[in-house]
């Protein structure tokens, strides 16, 4: 991340000098400021409610009734954390309403399950395997339809909109697959450097 | 199918809320108490991810302003020609992951300008649907947690995508050309 961070502001300020934008290039430094923070603060309420919501279910034993269900599942995936984990129970709800096209609620999810794999974490700055596994399998962005996308194409006059659902769902499948495949390949190779790190220190 | 499908969405929500709230008064859980203390989190995890987003959106705005989106759209045209990808959907494959609004944006301009009938037209929702902010979620989720040694997690979320980006081109080849 530290190269990443480095690489994407150093080729800004180069390529914005080069392009004559500096002063866009600028600019755009404010702009993003203030927009993170509208995005955080965007997020308080809606947070605020879910995990409100999360906590009744937690008492009452309703996340851990959903764990019960995708335990066979996330056995295989999520091997690293105890079973009993509530984490599970949240990765569950982050899916779903994910699949559903609900980001609003996905959000909150995932950050309680963020928040339990952190506990069961020994490294509280490095990102586990199951977190990489997690956020790899959210980044690929499965979704059962793409309502935003939909909208637009009927807003242009689309006559068939719906024929672009299969193809997206077959896309967005194999993006989650390889997602899954990509994060147990890398974690292989990393495990390796952990021990040798563990050596050094 | 696809009424069914929205029919689910509409109501998931409703369900989840009442199901959540009844289940709990069965159980006897003070779920006034409850829920305003789980509510307590949201206000510190949003200040909490600041930072991170901050990091995140200003790098990435810097480098849409820059001019750089283009100038690698331009590069690669080329090669995509060979493909016979248009390459009016050259920006959205790389925005994509690194900015929501950004790549809804490049959408409904290509959308509106290729028209309702267009290949691009197509090839682009396939993307833009398929597809999820990989930087806007690593510093969410990362951020919340105070991570900040991603390991692997950046790599299988740009290489997933840049897979996204083949199958979709695959796909849409086999269904619209």
């Amino acid at each position: 991340m530290n190269y990443i961070f480095y690489f994407l502001i150093a080729i800004s300020i180069i390529i914005g000098a080069i392009n004559g934008k500096l002063q866009d290039v600028v600019n755009s430094i404010m702009t993003g400021a203030e927009l993170s923070v509208k995005v955080a603060i965007s997020l308080i309420g809606i947070m605020a409610f879910w995990l409100g919501i999360m906590e009744i279910a937690k008492k009452s034993g309703g996340i851990d009734f959903i764990a019960k269900l995708i335990k066979p599942i996330t056995k295989h995936l999520f091997n690293e954390i105890p079973q009993d984990s509530p984490a599970i129970g949240d990765i569950a709800m982050n899916f779903t309403a994910n699949a559903f096209g609900l980001g609003n609620a996905a959000t909150p999810f995932g950050i309680k399950a963020m928040e339990e794999l952190q506990e069961v974490n020994k490294d509280k700055t490095t990102a586990s395997n199951s977190m990489c596994l997690f956020l790899g399998m959210n980044t690929a962005g499965f979704q059962l339809v793409p309502t935003t996308v939909l909208a637009i194409l009927i807003g242009i006059g689309y006559k068939n909109p719906t024929e672009i659902i299969a193809p997206t769902l077959l896309v967005t499948t194999i993006a989650f697959v390889s997602a899954i495949i990509l994060a147990k390949t890398f974690q292989k190779f990393n495990k390796i450097k952990e021990v040798q790190d563990d050596k050094n220190s | 199918m696809t009424k069914i499908l929205n029919l689910i969405s509409l109501w998931i929500l409703p369900v989840i809320i009442l199901g959540v709230l009844t289940c709990g008064i069965a159980k006897k859980v003070q779920i006034y108490e409850e829920f305003t203390k789980g509510a307590k989190g949201g206000f510190q995890v949003a200040v909490r991810i600041i930072p991170y987003l901050v990091a995140i959106i200003v790098a990435i705005s810097m480098l849409r302003a820059s001019g750089a989106i283009e100038l690698t759209a331009q590069l690669l045209a080329p090669i995509l020609a060979k493909f016979n990808i248009p390459a009016d959907t050259l920006p959205l494959m790389i925005v994509r992951s690194l900015s929501g609004s950004g790549a809804l944006g490049i959408f409904s301009d290509i959308a509106n300008t290729a028209g309702p009938d267009a290949y691009s037209t197509r090839l682009a929702a396939i993307m833009l649907g398929s597809s999820e902010t990989t930087f806007y979620v690593l510093a969410v989720y990362f951020g919340a947690v105070g991570i900040t040694k991603m390991r692997h997690a950046l790599w299988v979320g740009l290489l997933a995508d840049f897979i996204g980006i083949v199958a979709a081109i695959s796909v849409c080849n086999l269904m619209f050309a």
